[in-house]
């Protein structure tokens, strides 16, 4: 086996406050001071001179190497900002690194979404081109698939049909056809598994698999455990732009869940959440723990496992008579679980300057295998929303292996018994607060 | 999609397989390295691009085509009025409707495709954000695309220029119409050039987009579309000479109408001026494409 792909030490570097752009003018007032020996003008009062290039800058990836075999499919794993979408963003060559290198041995095919390109006025034959064409093939070898890419899709009917007028489900069927086409070496694909019906999903993944047996070099990045290892023999997990452990996709995957017991947003993190609400007091950070039903951690959460969600408030103005509540979206958006201490009965009270806990357990957490996303809220009902956190999380549930052996997954009302713990005390203002009495 | 095939550096041979293009991602990469093999290989992209422009313009506007003949026409009306009628300027003998429209033809072209290719990275960015091709291909792709609208203007202009000589009216083709390619092909390069270093100069100046507009219709002020150059006092004619714009559109109408002079060692200095413009815009934009997203 020889390699194909291999990355030294790459790293980059992005520069916050700087995105968007400066103005000419402001360039030329800072150079047109320079010469004069004057201070930046622009800078903000008190400050020293280039101070504001220290500090605002941060490595979405630090001095990664791997290698990757001809043939291999190889998971990169990773959570939010870990530097997964960094490192296909290089290697699909859409920006550059700030230092190291990546050598391809072959023609390379990124797969960073579906349909890229395609334009709604144009008919299906048409976006199967233009597309072909932007990922890469020739116009020979798009003719020569053509029908090919079409029965995958199963969009025959309506191929000379403007994609405008496709269902969501025909569009990214198509779309997903025309990559899967592609005749490349290396294949690198991210999560695109993420749309579509589950039957489509299927679909994919089985052609993702075809791919991949076909002797195609596969990087694939996900945030799906299940799909890593069911894909993957190695595994690479990323964590903060780092590159933390390569090995067998089993091992990694299991090292990645562990990483921290499901997950924990950072008052950092929740401070710059997009809130609405009167800000009386604001949610300031979130932590969900699976648990077994004897109360033991487990490494990520799956169908039937309790569920341990603790989230912290701080109060910047007193209220009374709130109620706080944990909300558990579909991908869909619908609502499926709503854990409230109004339902048990119990109000929060709290006065400025207080921080108080809110721990809910939900016991026996029927929730089917997928991903949901967590919304906090926090409100007097009926009367006022003081702070909605409307993507406060999202959790990854998986299959209870050990038991099921249920294989076929049906939408449907999912229920399950909690129980709750509201604490208040005094505190110090954090990020949140902070940020709060700043704006 | 894949860079150029190198020689092997450790085998000194090519790649692995037969076939295997290495590609090398690196920060650094030369000033000179332009890839234009690989925007050649990019060919049957760009005539989609091409494709898609045209099929989704015509499918989006009531008039389709038509448009395109109704535009110019109402331009050189306007100009006919405030130019011709009001301001009075000169039009070295030639009528003056067939005067300015030859002239904000040939503008048109121009400035529609210099607006445009300034803009692809702003307007592009979702598209560049996620795949990799060579960049070029969209400016390219603009360039080609005004073609058609200049093709059907041109058309149009024809058969108004023969209107025109039937009902006895002085129009002398010249056999300088058979230059038009060399003249349409330096306007193109003039509005690539140009449109390529304002699009690689606005990933660090966001504002100069707004400029880009208004420093066209400028730039038509200050060069003789609307007045012939001999309309020029001789005081100032060496700034209108200093444009290399001025023998192409004074070409156009040398061709279309017999008025007006070429020179054509002018001609000459204009085309090498547009092919070093060119090399310092493919230069710039080669060298911001690769982080520009970074910034968009």
């Amino acid at each position: 086996m020889a390699t194909i792909i291999s990355v030294e030490h790459l790293s980059k570097e992005y520069r916050l406050g700087l995105i968007g752009g400066a103005m000419l003018y402001e360039d030329l007032s800072r150079r047109w001071a320079r010469m004069r020996g004057k201070p930046d003008p622009l800078l903000p009062v008190g400050q020293e001179q280039h101070a504001r290039r220290i500090g605002d800058r941060f490595w979405a990836l630090d001095d990664v190497s791997f290698e990757v075999e001809e043939g291999e499919v190889l998971g990169i794993i990773g959570r939010n900002g870990a530097g997964k979408s960094t490192l296909l963003k290089i290697m699909s060559q859409v920006t550059a690194p700030t230092s190291g290198q990546i050598t391809l041995r072959g023609r390379v095919s990124s797969l960073l979404e579906v349909g890229t390109g395609f334009h709604p006025a144009l008919t299906g034959r048409e976006n199967v081109f233009l597309n072909g064409t932007i990922l890469g093939m020739t116009k020979a070898e798009i003719r020569r698939k053509f029908d090919e890419i079409v029965a995958f899709s199963e969009c025959e009917e309506f191929i000379d049909t403007p994609v405008r007028r496709y269902s969501s489900g025909m569009y990214v069927r198509l779309a997903f056809a025309v990559a899967a086409h592609l005749e490349s070496e290396i294949l690198i694909v991210d999560e695109v598994l993420a749309v579509g019906d589950a039957q489509f999903q299927k679909k994919c993944l089985g052609k993702i698999r075809e791919l991949a047996g076909g002797g195609r070099t596969v990087l694939f990045v996900s945030h799906s455990v299940s799909a890593v290892v069911s894909l993957c023999r190695r595994a690479v997990l990323l964590r903060s732009g780092s590159l933390v452990m390569d090995g067998e996709a089993k091992l990694v995957t299991s090292a990645y869940q562990s990483d921290r017991p499901d997950f924990k947003l950072n008052d950092e993190v929740v401070a710059n959440l997009p809130r609405t609400g009167t800000g009386k007091a604001l949610f300031t950070s979130l932590e969900v723990v699976a648990l077994d039903g004897h109360g033991k951690v487990l490494p990520a959460p799956v169908t039937g496992s309790d569920l341990e969600l603790r989230t912290t408030l701080e109060c910047f103005s007193d209220f009374a008579g709130a109620n706080v509540a944990a909300i558990f979206f579909d991908a869909s958006g619908y609502r499926l679980v709503d854990v409230n201490t109004a339902l048990h009965g119990s109000l929060l009270t709290l006065t400025k300057g207080r921080r108080a806990t809110a721990t809910f357990r939900l016991r026996e957490v029927l929730l089917k295998p997928g991903q949901y996303r967590i919304a906090l809220w926090l409100g007097r009902d009926g009367v006022e929303e003081i702070d909605y956190v409307e993507y406060a999380g999202r959790i990854d549930i998986g299959e209870d292996v050990t038991r099921s052996k249920h294989i076929e997954h049906f939408p449907g009302v999912y229920q399950c018994c909690f129980t709750h713990e509201l604490i208040a005390e005094e505190t110090a203002p954090g990020p949140v607060g902070q940020r709060y009495r700043d704006a | 999609m894949w860079g150029r095939p190198r020689k092997d550096a450790v085998s000194g041979r090519e790649g692995l397989g037969i076939s295997r293009p290495l590609t090398v991602i690196s920060s650094h990469r030369g000033w000179f390295d332009w890839r234009l093999r690989q925007l050649w290989g990019c060919r049957d992209l760009i005539s989609l691009f091409v494709r898609r422009d045209f099929v989704t313009y015509y499918k989006q506007t009531i008039l389709g085509p038509a448009w395109h003949v109704f535009q110019p026409l109402l331009t050189t009306l306007t100009y006919t009025v405030i130019f011709g009628k009001l301001a009075g300027l000169p039009t070295n003998g030639a009528p003056p409707f067939l005067f300015y429209m030859v002239g904000s033809v040939a503008w048109n072209y121009f400035a529609a495709s210099l607006n445009k290719t300034a803009s692809t990275f702003i307007a592009n960015a979702d598209l560049l954000g996620k795949v990799y091709f060579h960049r070029l291909a969209i400016p390219v792709s603009v360039v080609i695309s005004n073609l058609i609208a200049f093709g059907i203007q041109l058309g149009t202009l024809l058969v108004i220029l023969i209107a025109f000589s039937v009902s006895g009216d002085p129009v002398h083709m010249t056999a300088f119409a058979f230059l038009t390619p060399v003249y349409l092909l330096m306007l193109a390069g003039y509005a690539l050039s140009g449109g390529i270093i304002v699009c690689a100069l606005t990933t660090r100046y966001r504002d100069l987009i707004h400029l880009i507009t208004f420093g066209v219709q400028l730039l038509m002020y200050a060069t003789p579309v609307i007045y012939p150059v001999s309309a020029v006092p001789a005081r100032y004619r060496w700034v209108a000479e200093l444009n290399p714009l001025t023998p192409v559109m004074e070409g156009f109408r040398l061709g279309f109408l017999g008025v007006g002079t070429v020179d054509m060692q002018q001609l000459a200095a204009s085309f090498g001026i547009m092919l070093v413009l060119l090399s310092i815009g493919v230069m710039l934009f080669s060298h911001v494409e690769r982080t520009f997203m970074d910034t968009v």
